[in-house]
């Protein structure tokens, strides 16, 4: 045990004295906001697809816009998020001779592929919703968008938490690739700790330790949200 | 009032509806019987076309509500519907289903936050005045999941009801009631019989049928086989499939 103790004061000189703990708070900083940012775009686009993929298509415009949207889930889904990460970070941008930081072209392109993914459930969510919800919205004259928001995604939203908590908790563990586009990140900070001691054991401990508590708070979010809402089953 | 003409609907090769052509006036009571699967739901939803016909036309005050270029949600603030399984918005109070609605037309047209506080104070006194109608302003916070099927469907006829529609269409809004239940939305549907108001109801129910309706029609196979005044359809019926089904339902 001697051992483990040398090798935990090595990590703590490491992590605090020389400042090793200012890398570990960047890459958790850039951890949470590429997955919360990313979430939070992948929420917007992925309802927006949800509902043209689930509105009726009688006109022609609803068509394309289906079709559109197809082919972007399509393409999302099926390619890595390592190989989307780095063809718009060395592809795409410098195509377009843009220049952005790393972190936020990781968010960009969370927030892309999680829009993808999130179609998918929300589109699953909206289907559960009883038909007649839509209808008697569309009944009293609301348009089919607002009957949507106001009626229908609520209720979906609903149905879908636990299934969008375990997708923020994908996208938390897949923040660790972009350490491939140069962003400090977690998984960065600790093995930056463990190459200036020579000591990888008590980093990649702390490590492992940093992502299981950031699961356990993120499930523990989700099942709280998902109490609150139920209130709106139960009287009150 | 409302206009049918030649209407027409078909799932593939399935024709639900053939070739309607029924005009409906002001203040008139239509009671629509017939078996099942005779195209009475599908009459009823093309009305207001929450079904597309397939072919033929839809005239509602003078305006044509098949022609794609027709604003069909402005048309349709001023025709209620009440469904069988009253689909109550069950994310929202009971207040607010009925004040959903005439909040978003009027915030529409309402210029500054006076004129906005004002339409709501007006929107919500009116959602209050119809549920103390029905007797239950008391559940004005509380959410549909706590309402029994009555009262449920007493809260859908007053959504119905909070957009002063011309017109209301009741699609069966009895039939998924327990029995003890059916009696206290009837009486809430007569009510509004006598106060004028323009409705035509899909119904199993025939002594309310007969007490309520102003002229009955008899459908069968997607047509209109008869119809007339609740007498000559229930005492005096004259086709050999209306006198079947009467035989079967009374
Ligand atoms: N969306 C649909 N797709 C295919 N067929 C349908 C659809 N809706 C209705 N139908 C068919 O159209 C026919 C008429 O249906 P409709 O609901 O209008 O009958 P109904 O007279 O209201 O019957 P009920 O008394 O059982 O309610 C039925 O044969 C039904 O199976
Ligand atoms: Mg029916």
């Amino acid at each position: 045990m001697g051992n483990f103790d040398r090798k935990i004061e090595t990590f703590l000189r490491v992590f605090i004295d020389q400042g090793g703990y200012r890398e570990v708070l960047i890459g958790l900083k850039n951890t949470l906001s590429i997955a919360i940012i990313g979430l939070v775009i992948g929420i917007v686009i992925g309802t927006a697809i949800a509902a043209v993929r689930v509105m009726p298509k009688y006109k022609i415009l609803p068509r394309i816009l289906n079709n559109i949207c197809s082919f972007y889930v399509a393409m999302f889904r099926g390619t890595p998020m390592v190989v989307q990460l780095l063809v718009f970070y060395y592809v795409l941008l410098p195509l377009m001779g843009a220049n952005l930081p790393s972190v936020t072209v990781a968010i960009c392109v969370f927030g892309l592929n999680s829009g993808a993914y999130i179609s998918e459930i929300m589109r699953g969510g909206i289907q559960s919703v009883d038909i007649g919800q839509m209808e008697a919205g569309r009944a009293v004259g609301l348009g089919f968008w607002t009957t949507m928001l106001k009626i229908v995604i609520p209720q979906a939203v609903k149905n879908i938490l636990p299934t969008m908590g375990n997708e923020f908790i994908t996208l938390i563990k897949e923040t660790s690739v972009v350490s491939f586009v140069g962003a400090m990140d977690l998984y960065v900070a600790f093995n930056n700790i463990g190459s200036n001691s020579y000591e990888f054991m008590i980093p990649y401990l702390v490590m492992a330790v940093i992502y299981i508590v950031l699961v356990f708070l993120i499930a523990m979010g989700v099942r709280w949200m998902e109490r609150s809402l139920k209130k709106s089953d139960r009287s009150r | 009032m409302i206009e049918a003409v030649n209407l027409t609907k078909q799932y593939g090769a399935l024709t639900v509806l053939d070739q309607i052509s029924e005009t409906i006036s002001e203040g008139e009571r239509i009671v629509i019987i017939g078996p099942s699967g005779s195209g009475k739901s599908t009459f009823l939803r093309c009305l207001n076309c929450m079904e597309d016909p397939t072919s033929g036309s839809i005239f509602f005050e003078g305006v044509d509500l098949t022609d794609m270029k027709v604003d069909i949600n402005l048309h349709r603030q001023h025709m209620g519907m009440v469904f069988q399984q009253f689909n109550l918005f069950n994310n929202k109070t009971v207040l607010e289903n009925i004040t959903l609605a005439p909040l978003h037309v009027g915030l529409k047209k309402a210029k500054g936050r006076a004129a906005r506080i004002q339409l709501k104070r007006e929107v919500e006194a009116r959602a209050h005045e119809l549920l103390q109608r029905i007797g239950l302003d008391e559940w004005a916070d509380k959410y549909p999941s706590t309402l029994s099927g009555g009262q449920k469907q007493r809260v859908a006829i007053v959504r119905a009801l909070a957009m002063n529609p011309k017109v209301i269409l009741f699609d069966e809004p009895t039939s998924a009631l327990d029995p003890e239940m059916v009696g206290e939305v009837l009486d809430l549907i007569k009510q509004l019989a006598n106060e004028g108001m323009t409705m035509v109801i899909v119904t199993h129910e025939m002594g309310f049928a007969r007490e309520v309706a102003s002229r009955v029609l008899f459908m069968d196979g997607g047509k209109i086989m008869e119809q007339g005044t609740p007498e000559d359809i229930f005492d005096n019926p004259q086709c050999p499939r209306l006198k079947e089904f009467l035989s079967k339902v009374i």
